[in-house]
């Protein structure tokens, strides 16, 4: 805490000398403040006090604005007394509901000073309607009661479908909660069919209305999801929601519940007990359809890949399996059988010709042997060696028995031939 | 489902469809058919995606009110 030092004005110019009374009155010397000093230290007073810095004031709001800055001034008052209040915007932005002229409520907030108009006020920074503090206590006591009795306890919680087909609504049929939860199930799963169990959502008759409302519904549609839900309101006008009554329907209900009650800071019985919280109506319709149109549309054309890419691989397979088939067929093929034969034959053939030629080279050996034996044989080989063949009337002759004097005989020697004469046989 | 008479597509609901469309699609990449019932597999799932996205696309959220026993069509008072 900060200290404030005090200017005092001649504070300690204590006055050397005595003076008469009258003169007392004339040169008044003891302390003076200044406004600002004083107000500040009435402020100091006030702020160091720890009880003023967190009370609860109950009163009637009287000339209440709300200027333009979006601060909130009013003032609170009773048949004694009157207190200013002022609430800036922040705070006032938080309010859960719209402080009017008239209304009897509880604020929060700190004491203080302000000091440009010396005026103290209270710094409030949360209002209630009056009687909500009551009612507060009352929702800590059921809470406790059946949080022991285990009805908020997760394992009871129930998993949401995915693709609900038939979602149940419980809520005023004029509500703009309906309006909005039907928009978002048109935008989101148009496919799904919605059944609407209308019922009050406040007042007296809300709770046996939103009991039955459940019941019926899962009763006599059997519902994938429910939605069990309201717009904003005071603590007092989602009360119906506190009420065991109704929590114990939601904690009965065969489908699994989605409370979508008030804004996001508004917390209610109903929203610990159902299967799935929603901050507000909205967001329970969104919660309810995890899957939405677009995805189904996604899933559609993964499909259509998937079908394509499947008969792209069949025809693959297929031709891949006729390619092993045609090369089968070429390998028993008698196309076959006959190139094979053509490709012996043309073997055979090669080989053939091989021998010809041997056989060939051979028959020319032997002939050139027999050449040569025959050369061998010929007379005029023998005539080279000097011999002379002798024939009479072109007769070889072998014998002298053959010849008498005075024959004709025909010579041949190595180099040419002659006739004779036989001069004598004897 | 393929042994039987298919049924007409344009009868089926969402959720038929689309089933059979899943069952077509595990039948064609278990690639067991024969080419011939494969192709008339291919055409059904063609014609089962056209179905389902038609019935999206047209698709309109059906609201009934519970008022006593019967639901009864829901209409907005607005």
């Amino acid at each position: 805490m900060l200290k404030v030092k005090f200017r005092m004005v001649d504070r300690h110019s204590e006055p050397e000398y005595s003076l008469g009374m009258e003169q007392m009155a004339l040169f008044d010397v003891s302390p003076r403040w200044t406004v600002t000093d004083l107000t500040r230290h009435l402020r100091q007073l006030l702020e160091t006090d720890q009880e003023l810095q967190d009370v609860w004031v109950q009163g009637e709001i009287s000339n209440l604005s709300r200027p333009s800055s979006g601060h909130v001034y009013f003032t609170l008052k009773d048949s004694g007394a009157a207190l200013r209040c002022v609430m800036w915007k922040t705070e006032a932005a938080r309010l859960r509901f719209a402080p009017q002229d008239g209304a009897a409520i509880e604020a929060h907030g700190r004491i203080g000073i302000y000091e440009v108009a010396g005026q103290y006020q209270l710094y409030a920074d949360n209002l209630r309607p009056l009687g909500e503090g009551a009612l507060y206590q009352e929702f800590l006591r059921l809470k406790a009661l059946l949080e022991a009795e285990g009805l908020f306890d997760l394992s009871r919680k129930r998993p949401i479908p995915e693709l609900p087909r038939r979602i149940g609504i419980v809520t005023s049929p004029t509500g703009a909660a309906l309006r909005d939860m039907l928009q978002t199930l048109q935008r989101r799963m148009p496919l799904a069919e919605v059944v609407l169990a209308p019922a009050p959502v406040q007042g007296d008759e809300a709770p046996t209305a939103l009991v039955k409302a459940l019941r019926m519904l899962n009763e006599t549609t059997a519902p994938d999801v429910i939605l069990l839900g309201r717009g904003g309101g005071s603590i007092e006008d989602l009360w119906a929601f506190n009420d065991e009554r109704v929590v114990r329907a939601v904690t009965e209900s065969k489908a699994p519940v989605i409370s979508g009650v008030g804004h996001e800071t508004d917390f209610t019985l109903v929203d610990f007990a159902a299967d799935l919280r929603a901050p507000t109506p909205t967001a329970a319709a969104e919660l309810a359809t995890p899957v939405t149109v677009l995805d189904l549309r996604q899933t559609l054309i993964e499909m259509g890949i998937i079908l394509q890419g499947s008969l792209r691989a069949l025809f693959e397979r297929q031709q891949a399996l006729l390619e092993g088939q045609q090369r089968g067929l070429r390998y028993s093929s008698p196309l076959r059988r006959i190139e094979i034969e053509r490709q012996r034959l043309d073997e055979l053939s090669r080989r053939g010709n091989a021998m010809q030629v041997h056989r060939m080279e051979l028959a020319h050996a032997r002939l050139k042997g027999l050449e040569n034996r025959l050369a061998a044989l010929s007379p005029q080989a023998v005539l080279q060696r000097g011999y002379a063949l002798v024939t009479k009337n072109e007769r070889v002759v072998f014998s002298r028995s053959q010849v008498r004097e005075g024959d004709a005989l025909h010579v041949r020697v190595r180099d040419g031939e002659f006739d004779a004469y036989v001069s004598g046989n004897g | 489902m393929a042994k039987n008479e298919p049924k007409p597509i344009k009868g089926l609901t969402y959720e038929a469809a689309f089933a059979e469309l899943e069952t077509i699609v595990a039948a064609l990449e278990s690639g067991e058919k024969p080419l011939e019932a494969s192709m008339l597999l291919f055409e059904r799932g063609q014609a089962l995606i056209k179905h389902c996205a038609e019935l999206l696309d047209k698709a309109e959220l059906k609201v009934q009110t519970l008022t006593g026993d019967v639901p009864v069509e829901f209409k907005e008072n607005e």
